[in-house]
């Protein structure tokens, strides 16, 4: 294969080629597929009154909040998890516990305790994702080589150094991989949360589009989560390239 | 300088499912001295460099450098191990800079002692390389240069060319020793190579295994004027073939 990288954009061509041929054979009814020129058409209008920019806002920002918050205190959390036995074997069963327990059946509980507001939202894309980036990013310390912490030992290092010198730089790149697939967990928890209870969001916008049976809307709101979600996700690749290149 | 390992031993685990590793190691090395440690695997000889470099305690025994009770790892007691650990995010002058800056020297000093060390080594021309861009043997020539920086009073070689090509082995070799006869540095190699022991130091320890112990100790008072045609002379082989035999009947004896 001479361009191995055209094969991404070609399946997705294909796709909405197959799309356009059966909505325009009239097999199915356009209520429940519409055409690619009815979504595009819902897309424009959806923009073109600012719906679209303040839904994609609205989600984007308690995912940044919630995700923020998770990220920032699972790192020093799945540091000291992966460096310090005692607070691994103290922590580690209970993380692997609440872990397993799907985060939107803690949607009820949010509720009750914080209302309908943006808290209960950021907290559901925090419960989400934190035990996972802790473990992870655990694991990420836990196999880094005893030899460069040895070296470091005999070279004159010691506790704190070896941690922001030696470790902290030999995780980076499993640390922002992590961050990047469990980003994937806290976009979709958003989309949960919205359809749940939202005044605005991409999710709101699609349980509202059901309610009247606009599936050119859904379609618009699902194809945006997608590509808002491609986005960040090449973002995060991005980041690792540039910052980590020894890692390639 | 002085390094002394005495009466010392080591068992791994505890009650009745301890294991002793080592049992009552005594030897000495001095300021320009260059002892190697000979065994084959199981004889203990990578415990030993591990608990003179502070990795580990001694179950019995002390160790000392310079009057002083080894208790810990410190940067008097530099260390290349067998295995690449240099930092891969590091470029090869930084990886050599490391030790300086960790001990805290100031920045143009780091510079001008990592220039000295990377020419020493001779690899001035790929300071900037990361260690993913060099072969082997540079690699391993970087560690050296790293643990030289930190300036140690005696390095600790861990099966440092164990992992090269044999031909890369033999110029590391040479590389080794001119590096010892110019710099004067105080050396401990671990080797399981009995050529590369005689070849290298003046005093060969030999070790056997299960406890892991030494069992003979050897001057290696050879003419080290040419390496290339010491491994060939008569003395030197049959230095060697007789040591050789001495340790195939220890393992024989063991197994």
């Amino acid at each position: 294969m001479r361009s191995p990288w055209l094969l991404g954009p070609l399946g997705i061509i294909v796709v909405l080629l197959l799309w356009s041929l059966i909505s325009l054979s009239g097999a199915v009814d356009p209520l429940f597929l519409p055409s690619p020129p009815a979504v595009w058409q819902a897309a424009a209008t959806q923009f073109q009154e600012g719906i679209l920019v303040g839904d994609a806002l609205a989600s984007i920002q308690r995912v940044f909040f919630g995700f923020a918050l998770s990220a920032g205190l699972a790192l020093p959390l799945g540091i000291a998890m992966g460096s310090n036995p005692l607070v691994c074997r103290l922590l580690e069963p209970l993380l692997g516990l609440i872990r397993y327990m799907p985060a939107p059946a803690f949607i009820p509980l949010l509720i009750i305790y914080f209302g309908l507001g943006e808290l209960p939202k950021v907290l559901l894309i925090f419960i989400g994702t934190f035990f996972f980036n802790t473990l992870m990013i655990m694991d990420a310390v836990k196999f880094v080589p005893p030899e460069l912490i040895e070296t470091a030992l005999t070279l004159g290092g010691r506790g704190l150094p070896i941690l922001t010198r030696v470790v902290a730089p030999f995780i980076a790149p499993q640390v922002i991989d992590a961050y990047r697939i469990n980003m994937a967990s806290a976009w979709n928890l958003v989309i949960v949360a919205e359809l749940v209870a939202a005044n605005e969001g991409l999710g709101k916008r699609i349980s509202l589009a059901q309610r009247f049976l606009r599936t050119d809307e859904i379609f618009v709101g699902l194809i945006v989560i997608g590509l808002i979600g491609l986005l960040i996700d090449l973002g995060f690749r991005a980041v690792l390239r540039r910052s980590c290149r020894w890692a390639n | 300088m002085h390094l002394s390992v005495n009466g010392v031993s080591k068992s791994f685990g505890e009650g009745r499912h301890a294991k002793l590793v080592l049992d009552d190691i005594s030897f000495s090395i001095k300021s320009g001295e260059f002892v190697a440690l000979v065994g084959s695997s199981g004889s203990g000889k990578s415990t030993v460099m591990r608990l003179i470099a502070g990795l580990e305690r001694p179950s019995a025994g002390v160790i000392a450098l310079d009057g002083k009770t080894v208790r810990g790892p410190g940067s008097d007691r530099g260390m290349v191990f067998q295995k690449y650990s240099l930092y891969p995010w590091m470029t090869a002058a930084q990886n050599v800079a490391f030790g300086m800056s960790l001990q805290g020297l100031t920045k143009a000093l780091v510079r001008e002692r990592t220039g000295y060390f990377l020419e020493v080594v001779g690899l001035q021309d790929s300071a900037r390389r990361l260690p993913k861009e060099l072969s082997g043997g540079m690699q391993q020539r970087v560690a050296i240069a790293r643990a030289l920086a930190a300036d140690p009073k005696v390095v600790l070689l861990d099966e440092p060319f164990g992992a090269l090509d044999l031909q890369i082995r033999e110029s590391m070799q040479e590389f080794l020793y001119q590096l010892w006869q110019r710099s004067g540095l105080t050396a401990l190699l671990i080797t399981h190579d009995l050529e590369e022991a005689l070849l290298l130091a003046q005093r060969v320890h030999i070790m056997a295994p299960r406890p892991g112990r030494i069992v003979r100790t050897v001057e290696a008072d050879l003419d080290r004027s040419n390496l290339a045609h010491l491994r060939v002379s008569p003395p030197f082989l049959e230095l060697r073939e007789e040591l050789v035999n001495t340790l195939r009947t220890l393992d024989g004896a063991a197994s």
